[in-house]
């Protein structure tokens, strides 16, 4: 039942960009129309879901294949359901932002594509978490990757666009060729191509490799540190609201897959875990140290999401190591901590590159220090990004601070004595979560102050205008919801609970996650926070009763007109901590230094490259297409030659079909 | 219960009322040790309720955030305040996982805090802020270090047990390291001597009182106050393990608290008096000495 649904709202959104194809470029029912079947389908889609997450149901279903005999097997439980119902409330937030960011009559020759694309992408991604046979599952794994790829190139004419979707499709056709492998050998193990655990008797050596390779293909996706190079490039150069659907949805999809794989691994040993914890502890310090370096926004929230992947993992790597060691509690509490940071980075990224995409869409440009001073001009967009940076830095009492509350408490379990045996060095992840998160802050308030306030640095930034209700809707949504899991996280223990259980095969979890914090006294305590906000805010306007505002332009020693240009740059506020761990940046500088008094005038800039797409991979990637240069010459682009190709593959298939067996015992039976 | 409700009223009342005194005893501390009179000992008081009269100039480059900034950092200390326990007795408000609350409201403030300095546009403040989230990075591992020793003493994952803990135990190795590191955290989140200097404002190595540059009147009132509310729930964190004695006599114990709460003004006081402020370029190893400190105590505890 629950399926069917799934199903049927899967295929409304995928074929929500059809009609739109047959209108005139500058027409706008096209766009209305794709708007319209993708809202219903994203609402049929969450009934769903939240059916299946309310009542831990599990439901099936089959579809013919391409293949007779060999049909495409789905299933839907509640840890599927727990990220269709991410992927459907995305795809239609997305969709209506679309609305205003990619007005079909702004974009004449790419607003269809990218619609079309657009379902197709949203479909095979909800596909993904429902399959349930390796060749479903690779299907729709295709079909996302070649969709977002395009989708990433919306704007081919720009190099850098270019650049960034071929080493995307580069990138995600190495993860797949890994999951290739991977699919193989749990066929090899469990003799059968249905996702199915495999059996107990399995050697340790398989599993181990069935584990690593799927860490490599799922890792390539979800862009844990060093398999994120394609990462930042793919996220800043797509149209936004596709940018909120990359980072926010697609990652997700890579951590879909890795829990799904482990399901169908039990009893894995401790080292699986420990490998998982150390990994989203280097991806969680290194993205965040990142994305402090970055000049460009969209740059830098893609950094930040490879942050987040980051501390999803934490919480992974504790819930594996606490059931290779049998503490059911760290069980509880990473998987909790896990999954429920996926919904809510899954929030508060797309708003914030919601909230990017209309700083884009006003200012005309992604460099952080052209802008200034936004939040005059556009007090929406200025206010949901700021509720978007304190979720994603975790702080109370919004959605990002519950989660990483779990994986906090779940580090924790390994400091205290009696219940962690020689296991304390775990903590040691609690500490590098709480530096990621400071950085997060010293990140997070770099934008906002850079973008948002202050004074506008270019005439750009100083003319800049509200958005349209269209993209500021759907970012209220998403800032609704962010507040609503921060302030009432009550709601989230019969989903989470059911998905828990259903990643770990045990029912008690859901009971686990229901006790494993005071679920309500955080709706308190938010309660008494808001209180004592008013009383202090009333107490503050009686003060101000009497007194006499004042308004001048900011202090500056007594010079009286300060302009754009005396403002600290975002930069300049980086700079401190760019500098202080340089050894892992190591920025790049160009330009010098003014040298005497009264100097000329002189250009200077600071950039941080990606370590490994701008130092290593270019590099690799000459040296790999040398070693190939041979292989050109079977493709030399003449139509006569792949003629012959084909005339000798019919020879060959033809002459496979010689009896070659029959005739040698034939004549050497002679 | 009816003793519960007193004690979490006097916590109530200390937590309000006794913060601006701290910053009295340390002026009158250096004043004694400069040879000066120094200013009366209430004058914290004085200034608040002076400011909070007062009228106020504000930036034609300032949103709702600068106004906003203070009474949100303000608001997140007192109730920061309310999830650590005073002396020997319980917390008005624990849970499991109240320390990760505890340490994350103080970033809540810095957010504010370090946002509305942007929103003035004024590189002083911006500098200001800068440094404010920078030196935060390394004492959040600090303080991370310092509670996981408390942790592995307690078995606990709530402000309350954790700190009540050491009374159960002699002072232990561990502890007091732990206590150095976090005594390091205490003068640098409150800006004291030697990373911050609160008595100049504009000196280009300021960190506090240069992001609050522009602020007036009752803002900088709340500033004020809600810095003086850091400094006692930070000194209270540190109190707990360097002097864990009790009495057993409640009204003794209370006693007791608001004397070791006088004492510690003192001490840093006293601190501030014979050191001189680092370059800020040194600040860094100091917080990284502090984390060195509270993570060789984590080593010592799961030895």
């Amino acid at each position: 039942m629950e399926i069917s649904l799934t199903l049927l709202a899967l295929a409304l959104i995928a074929i929500s960009g059809v009609p739109g194809l047959a209108a005139h470029p500058r027409a706008a029912w096209g766009q209305t129309t794709a708007t319209m079947l993708t809202l219903f389908g994203s609402v049929l889609g969450l009934i769903a879901g939240f059916m299946t997450l309310v009542t831990g149901h599990v439901s099936m279903a089959w579809l013919p294949g391409i293949w007779p005999g060999l049909p495409l097997q789905f299933r839907m439980d509640a840890l599927s359901a727990f990220f269709t119902v991410l992927i459907f409330l995305m795809a239609g937030a997305g969709s209506v932002y679309g609305q205003g960011y990619w007005r079909q009559s702004e974009h004449p020759t790419t607003g269809r594509k990218l619609r079309f694309l657009y379902g197709l992408l949203v479909a095979s991604m909800v596909l993904v978490t429902l399959a349930h046979d390796a060749l479903s599952f690779l299907l729709a794994w295709e079909i996302m990757a070649l969709t977002s790829f395009v989708l990433i190139a919306t704007e081919d004419h720009k190099p850098e666009c270019q650049q960034a979707a071929w080493v995307y499709f580069v990138a995600t056709h190495i993860g797949t060729l890994a999951l290739f492998a991977m699919f193989a050998l749990l066929h090899d193990a469990s003799g059968t191509f249905l996702l199915v655990p495999v059996p107990p008797t399995t050697a340790l050596s398989l599993e181990t490799a069935i584990f690593l390779l799927a860490l490599f293909g799922f890792g390539l996706k979800a862009g844990i540190m060093p398999l994120h190079f394609w990462l930042p490039g793919a996220h800043a150069n797509a149209p936004s609201h596709i940018s909120a659907l990359l980072s926010g949805v697609l990652l997700k999809v890579g951590i879909y897959g890795l829990l799904r794989i482990l399901t169908l691994l039990p009893d894995p040993p401790a080292g699986w875990g420990v490998l998982i914890l150390i990994l989203g502890t280097i991806s969680a310090v290194l993205g965040v140290l990142f994305a402090i370096g970055q000049h460009d926004i969209k740059r830098l929230l893609a950094y930040h999401s490879i942050e987040n992947i980051g501390i999803i993992l934490m919480g992974l790597g504790v819930a594996m190591i606490g059931i290779s060691i049998h503490r059911p509690v760290w069980v509880v509490l990473g998987i909790a901590g896990c999954l429920l940071h996926v919904w809510n980075h899954g929030l508060f990224k797309s708003l914030l590159f919601f909230s990017a995409g209309s700083v884009v869409h006003a200012g005309g440009t992604r460099d952080i220090d052209s802008l200034g001073g936004l939040a005059q001009r556009m007090p929406w967009s200025a206010g949901l990004f700021m509720i978007g940076a304190i979720a994603i830095c975790g702080l109370p009492p919004l959605n990002g601070f519950i989660s990483e509350l779990l994986v906090y408490l779940g580090l924790l379990r390994s400091a205290a004595t009696a219940t962690a045996g020689g296991w304390a060095a775990v903590a040691l992840g609690a500490v590098a979560l709480a530096v990621v998160g400071a950085l997060a802050v010293a990140c997070f308030v770099k934008v906002f102050g850079a973008v948002f306030l202050g004074l506008g640095r270019t005439p750009a930034a100083a003319g800049t205008h509200e958005s349209p209700v269209a993209m500021t809707a759907p970012m209220v949504v998403l800032a609704a919801m962010c507040a609503t899991i921060g302030i009432v996280p009550l709601l989230v223990i019969v989903p989470l609970g059911h998905a828990a259980a259903a990643w770990a095969g045990n029912g008690a979890v859901a009971a686990g996650v229901a006790g494993a914090l005071p679920w309500g006294m955080l709706t308190m305590i938010s309660a008494g926070f808001a209180v004592a906000l008013v009383i202090l805010g009333i107490a503050l306007r009686i003060a101000k009763r009497d007194a006499t505002a004042t308004t001048i332009p900011t202090w500056a020693c007594g010079y009286n007109s300060p302009s754009s240009r005396m403002q600290y740059t975002a930069a300049s506020f980086a700079q401190l901590l760019v500098g202080l761990s340089r050894w892992v940046l190591r920025p790049v500088t160009h330009g010098k230094q003014p040298q005497q008094l009264f100097a000329e005038t002189v250009q200077r800039n600071t950039h941080v490259p990606d370590f490994v797409t701008d130092r290593a991979g270019f590099k690799a990637w000459n040296q790999f297409k040398q070693w190939l240069m041979p292989a050109r010459r079977v493709q030399q682009g003449s139509v006569q030659q792949y003629l012959l190709y084909m005339l000798l593959a019919l020879f060959l298939l033809l002459a496979s079909l010689i009896p070659v067996q029959a005739i040698l015992t034939h004549v050497m039976g002679r | 219960m009816l003793h519960h409700v007193i004690n979490i009223l006097i916590h109530l009342a200390l937590l309000l009322a006794m913060p601006p005194l701290l910053p009295g005893v340390i002026n009158k501390t250096k004043a004694f040790f400069a040879g000066r009179k120094g200013p009366p000992l209430l004058q914290p008081y004085f200034d608040i309720f002076k400011l909070l009269r007062k009228g106020m100039v504000i930036s034609s480059t300032t949103t709702w955030i600068f106004q906003a900034a203070p009474v949100v950092t303000l608001a997140a200390t007192l109730l920061a305040g309310l999830l650590i326990p005073f002396g020997p007795f319980a917390a008005p408000i624990h849970f499991t996982g109240d320390l990760i609350l505890f340490v994350y409201l103080f970033g809540l403030g810095r957010f504010f805090t370090t946002s509305a300095a942007l929103d003035t546009g004024s590189s002083f403040e911006g500098m200001g802020a800068a440094r404010e989230v920078t030196f935060a990075c390394l004492s959040e591992a600090a303080v991370l270090l310092g509670l996981l020793v408390l942790v592995r003493l307690s078995g606990s994952f709530s402000l309350t047990p954790m700190l009540l803990a050491p009374l159960a135990h002699r002072p232990e190795a561990p502890v007091l390291l732990a206590a150095a590191g976090l005594f390091i955290v205490l003068l640098a989140e409150n800006s004291r001597i030697p990373v911050d200097d609160p008595n100049t404002h504009l000196e280009l190595t300021m960190i506090h009182e240069v992001m609050v540059l522009d602020n007036s009147g009752p803002l900088l009132g709340l500033i004020h106050y809600g810095a003086a509310m850091k400094l006692f729930v930070l000194s209270d964190l540190v109190l707990h393990l360097l002097v864990p004695f009790h009495i057993g006599v409640p009204a003794a114990d209370w006693v007791l608290f608001i004397a070791e709460m006088l004492a510690m003004a003192g001490v840093i006081g006293v601190v501030e008096s014979f050191m001189a402020r680092l370059q800020l370029r040194h600040v860094p190893t100091l917080l990284a000495a502090a984390s060195l400190l509270c993570g060789f105590g984590f080593v010592l505890m799961v030895r």
